[in-house]
């Protein structure tokens, strides 16, 4: 029987403990620090979508007048930009931290107060990228920001590129911190028993993905640093006229790029791959080719860059390699696939929203990558890029793949987190709605693209062929956003007043359903001892269950069963648990204040003075105080 | 008890040998005689044509000295030594990827 | 696992990990591997742009290698001071560690400081920022990295002086392992640097 260890830092035993809104803004907890990633997330999705409903409001006819040519530019940056690190990464992230450490059998995260500086450092960077609305223009060179187009001979009347460049670095520090403590708290941090290929495959997911993320931003960092110097500081990184190769950037921007789509797509099917099993009541089907396969994605991710560059000009020797690792890249995602189908071949399947999203998922997610299969291929990539053909893929796959994945995993953990679920029948609706809408919005795309309708283009003439399918392109945007509506009045009014969900709704087969709903604040009241892959299946119904029961269910320590009389014993439990902090939090806001500040009484294309704004200078300060108060901070045991 | 506990990645620490103190300063005689040889090296016309493998080779030699020795990787749990030269790798293929994509003569000025 | 705990002889406070590791040195490993794509990111930008300036001053004009083949001497001795200031304080001995911790440190200024004055150098004789591409990619490469440095120095500091305070005890011997990780880092960054920028003929 294991003991109450811990794997999470101990702290004082006699917590300080604050109340209402404070113990959302000083906390340290995992579930909390999740709901606060989703929430903001969910925000920023919806500022996303706006942004989407105005490009396609422009373009519903021919030369439209809704918006001006500058404002479109702004609008599909910010679209693209928001929709990827404000609203995508962090509801994956959200997960994350809701989910792992209930899979893995832990209290908390490795470093606690590291994943609240990770939370306000993404809160405070996603408020000032978006704040360039407001101080002169928002970024407007697309979310990809070639160089020299960013570069300041060529985007100097207002600020946006600075906002972009200092907004996107802060968000890469709260990536990277939040990627650091999933990783050594899924290598670290697992309960006894559990060995990697006992882990869901959430987990495994995220743990790929956590590396790919503290690989990748550090490039992305430094081609940031290069455009910002060139920008801010009168380098030459970009210039031409110096003799340096725009294309570098290129290069360094993709180099990041591309591991960021895995970034975005690795954790979604990570939800799926826990979603089918339980929807089918079978194991997930081929477990440790799914896991090997995700990893190889991981891998692969870093040699495809430049197929992002076909028509860049790089030669037909740089193109064929490309276009060889693409090529091979879409083999372990093809495994993936056929074992998801597999998993489902032969269960008992139940058709509630988790798995109707799941099912899109995959359905959607193939679509995507047939059409980068043919964008693989250099020779029809040069006609298809910068086409509506590639808006038409990515699409698929980030939004008929990640959030597809993404509200799958809503509808699944939501139980889990508020204690209640989530109506059934708007779920339906939401789903049927979204996925009429989406593919109406984004199908005829394929159309228009192979018409030879290009991108980020702010209006187009009648007469090119192109005036239907972008008419029903916004129609289905529209539909997208009643969706959405859908799906907010059933959050809302399930966490009010939804069914109570019990610990157990799905009949679960991983850690996180062997506890109450809501979780108590220490998760488990006794670690868990870990046997076998889908550990809370097996303690149920012993073996391989195929969701017959053979005997009577076993309680786990501290799980669900226990809690009916339990829950009275559990109640004196005096688990530790770390302090609540304000450190993460001041540090966020001196790192925010440190880099915002160097645009603060600047006018645009002008080298800050030094020392720069007072503002920056408050900011250093700031940082530092939250550091040496976080390092100082009674007793972090690991 | 534990007999039912399947072993996680468990660490295999090597036994915990502790370079001692005189060991640490023979490592740092032979990286300041390394950094002599380079800088030797980089004044002698006549080895101009094979300075580049062998600066590359002496510099890599420092580097591992450091990082097996003064970081105690030698001695460490394998898995440091994965999070690091891993990377490593990939930052190298990196660099030489650029190289080649940006080679003048491989793709013309 | 908690032999395995014991036989690493870390203390009887720190509660079990999956690997026995502890997860602060498993993190600064994890933030070293990243710290190895920023710099040679900025390593490759060099590298890929070291012809292509058009105007001087050129890096064979510009580099005092005896003098940087001092500085280089400097940094890579302040790793042997380090290593020794751990030693120390496995080996329970507060005062000596401090000694060795001091050292660093004060390598670690002469090193920042050599920089500094080379770069002013530089910049008397017409290399800057904005020149061309080798003063750009120059000194922005070495200007982190000399960041890096000083950030080490403010972290050597830190623990020299909570040591006089009494903070820092046998235990706390992971502390002083960690900040020696990321020291050794930036050393082992500047033997890539002074061979890829200073030495290499290009």
């Amino acid at each position: 029987m294991a003991t109450a260890e811990h794997a999470i830092p101990m702290s004082h035993p006699a917590p300080r403990s604050y109340n209402g809104i404070w113990s959302w803004i000083f906390t340290v907890d995992h579930k909390k620090i999740g709901v606060l990633y989703g929430v903001t997330a969910v925000v920023f999705f919806l500022i996303g979508g706006i942004e989407a409903l105005l490009i396609r409001s422009q373009l519903m006819v021919p030369n439209g007048q809704v918006v001006s040519p500058e404002a479109y530019n702004e609008l599909f940056t910010m679209h693209g930009t928001t929709m990827i690190f404000l609203a995508l990464m962090p509801l994956s992230v959200a997960f994350f931290n809701i989910v792992v450490p209930l899979q893995i059998g832990a209290r908390d995260v490795a470093f606690p107060r590291l994943n609240a500086f990770s939370y306000w450092v993404f809160l405070f960077g996603g408020i000032l990228l978006n704040s360039s609305f407001l101080f002169g223009g928002a970024p407007n060179a697309g979310w990809f920001g070639y160089a020299n187009l960013t570069e300041l001979p060529f985007n100097h009347a207002t600020h946006g590129i600075d906002f972009w460049v200092l907004g996107l670095q802060i968000l890469g520090v709260a990536s990277m911190a939040g990627a650091f403590n999933f990783l050594v708290t899924i290598v670290n941090a697992r309960a006894p028993g559990m060995t990697f290929m006992r882990m869901p495959l959430f987990t495994w997911m995220t743990l790929v993905t956590s590396f790919l993320l503290i690989f990748a931003f550090p490039v992305l960092t430094v081609g940031l640093i290069e455009l910002m110097f060139d920008r801010l500081f009168g380098t030459n990184f970009f210039n031409p006229v110096a003799g340096a190769e725009p294309l570098l950037w290129q290069h360094l921007f993709w180099l990041f790029g591309h591991p960021e789509v895995y970034i975005l797509i690795l954790p979604a099917m990570g939800i799926v791959s826990d979603v089918l099993p339980t929807f089918s009541r079978k194991p997930l089907f081929g477990y440790p080719v799914v896991a090997y396969s995700g990893v190889a994605i991981g891998f692969m991710a870093w040699g495809v860059w430049a197929h992002h560059m076909f028509t860049a000009g790089l030669g037909p020797v740089a193109d064929s390699v490309f276009s060889m690792t693409t090529m091979l890249i879409a083999v372990p995602t093809g495994i993936k696939i056929f074992n998801w189908m597999a998993t489902l071949w032969g269960g008992a399947i139940n058709f509630k929203t988790p798995l109707l999203f799941a099912l899109g998922f995959i359905a959607m997610f193939t679509i995507g990558g047939l059409s980068g299969v043919m964008l693989a291929a250099p020779p029809a990539d040069w006609l298809e890029n910068d086409t509506y053909f590639v808006v038409a893929h990515l699409h698929y796959v980030l939004f008929g793949g990640t959030i597809f994945g993404l509200f799958a995993g809503i509808y699944y953990w939501f139980p889990k987190v508020s204690g209640r679920m989530m109506d059934e029948t708007f779920g339906q609706i939401h789903f049927w709605l979204m996925l009429v809408g989406f593919n109406l919005t984004f199908g005829g795309m394929h159309v228009l693209g192979m018409d030879g309708m290009p991108r980020r283009i702010y209006t187009y003439p009648t007469g090119m062929g192109w005036d239907f399918w972008n008419f029903v392109a916004t129609i289905g945007a529209f539909t997208i956003a009643a969706s959405t509506l859908v799906f907010l009045y059933n959050f809302f009014s399930s966490v009010r007043y939804g069914k109570l969900a019990g610990d157990d709704p799905w009949d679960g087969r991983t850690l996180e359903w062997s506890i109450p709903s809501p979780p108590p604040h220490y998760n488990f009241a006794e670690i868990p001892v870990v046997h076998a892959r889908d550990p809370f299946w097996v303690q149920k119904y012993g073996g391989e269950g195929h969701g017959h029961r053979q005997m009577a269910p076993v309680p786990i320590a501290g799980g669900a069963h226990d809690t009916e009389n339990g829950h009275a014993e559990h109640a004196h439990l005096n688990i530790p648990m770390p302090n609540e902090s304000f450190y993460p939090l001041i540090a966020a806001a001196g790192l925010a204040l440190a880099l915002g500040g160097l645009l603060v009484g600047l006018p645009p294309g002008q080298v800050p003075d030094f020392p720069p704004s007072w503002v920056s200078v408050v900011g250093v300060l700031t940082l530092f105080v939250g550091a040496y108060g976080w390092a100082l901070e009674p007793a972090m045991d690991e | 008890m534990q007999t039912d506990v399947v072993e996680t990645t468990q660490a295999r620490a090597k036994p915990h040998g502790h370079p001692s103190a005189a060991e640490y300063v023979k490592v740092a005689v032979v990286l300041a005689v390394i950094t002599g040889a380079e800088v030797a090296v980089y004044y002698q016309e006549s080895l101009h044509a094979v300075m580049v493998p062998i600066l590359l080779i002496l510099s890599a030699f420092k580097f591992s000295l450091v990082a097996l020795f003064f970081m105690h990787l030698k001695f460490d749990n394998r898995l440091f030594a994965v999070f690091f030269s891993g990377p490593l790798a990939l930052a190298f293929a990196v660099l030489i990827a650029l190289l080649t994509l940006f080679h003048r003569v491989l793709f013309g000025v | 696992m908690a032999e395995a705990s014991l036989a690493a002889g870390h203390s009887a406070a720190e509660h079990a990990t999956t690997t026995g590791l502890n997860h602060r040195k498993v993190l600064m490993w994890a933030f070293l591997g990243s710290e190895c794509l920023f710099f040679g990111s900025l390593i490759s930008t060099y590298v890929v742009y070291r012809d292509h300036s058009l105007v001087g001053p050129f890096p064979q004009d510009t580099f005092d290698i005896p003098y940087t083949s001092v500085s280089s001497f400097v940094l890579l001795m302040s790793s042997l001071t380090m290593v020794l200031a751990l030693a120390a304080i496995q080996r329970a001995n507060v005062k000596e560690m401090r000694v060795w911790l001091a050292a660093t440190a004060l390598l670690g200024t002469v090193f920042v400081g050599g920089q500094v004055y080379e770069f002013t150098d530089f910049v008397r004789h017409g290399l800057t920022l904005s020149t061309n591409l080798f003063g750009t990619t120059f000194f922005v490469l070495t200007g982190f990295h000399g960041a890096h440095v000083t950030i080490g120095v403010i972290l050597l500091t830190s623990l020299f002086l909570n040591s006089l305070r009494g903070k820092i005890k046998k235990e706390d011997s992971l502390t002083v392992e960690l900040a020696g990780l990321y020291w050794h880092f930036v050393d082992v960054v500047w033997v890539v640097i002074f061979t890829v920028v200073y030495l290499l003929p290009y």
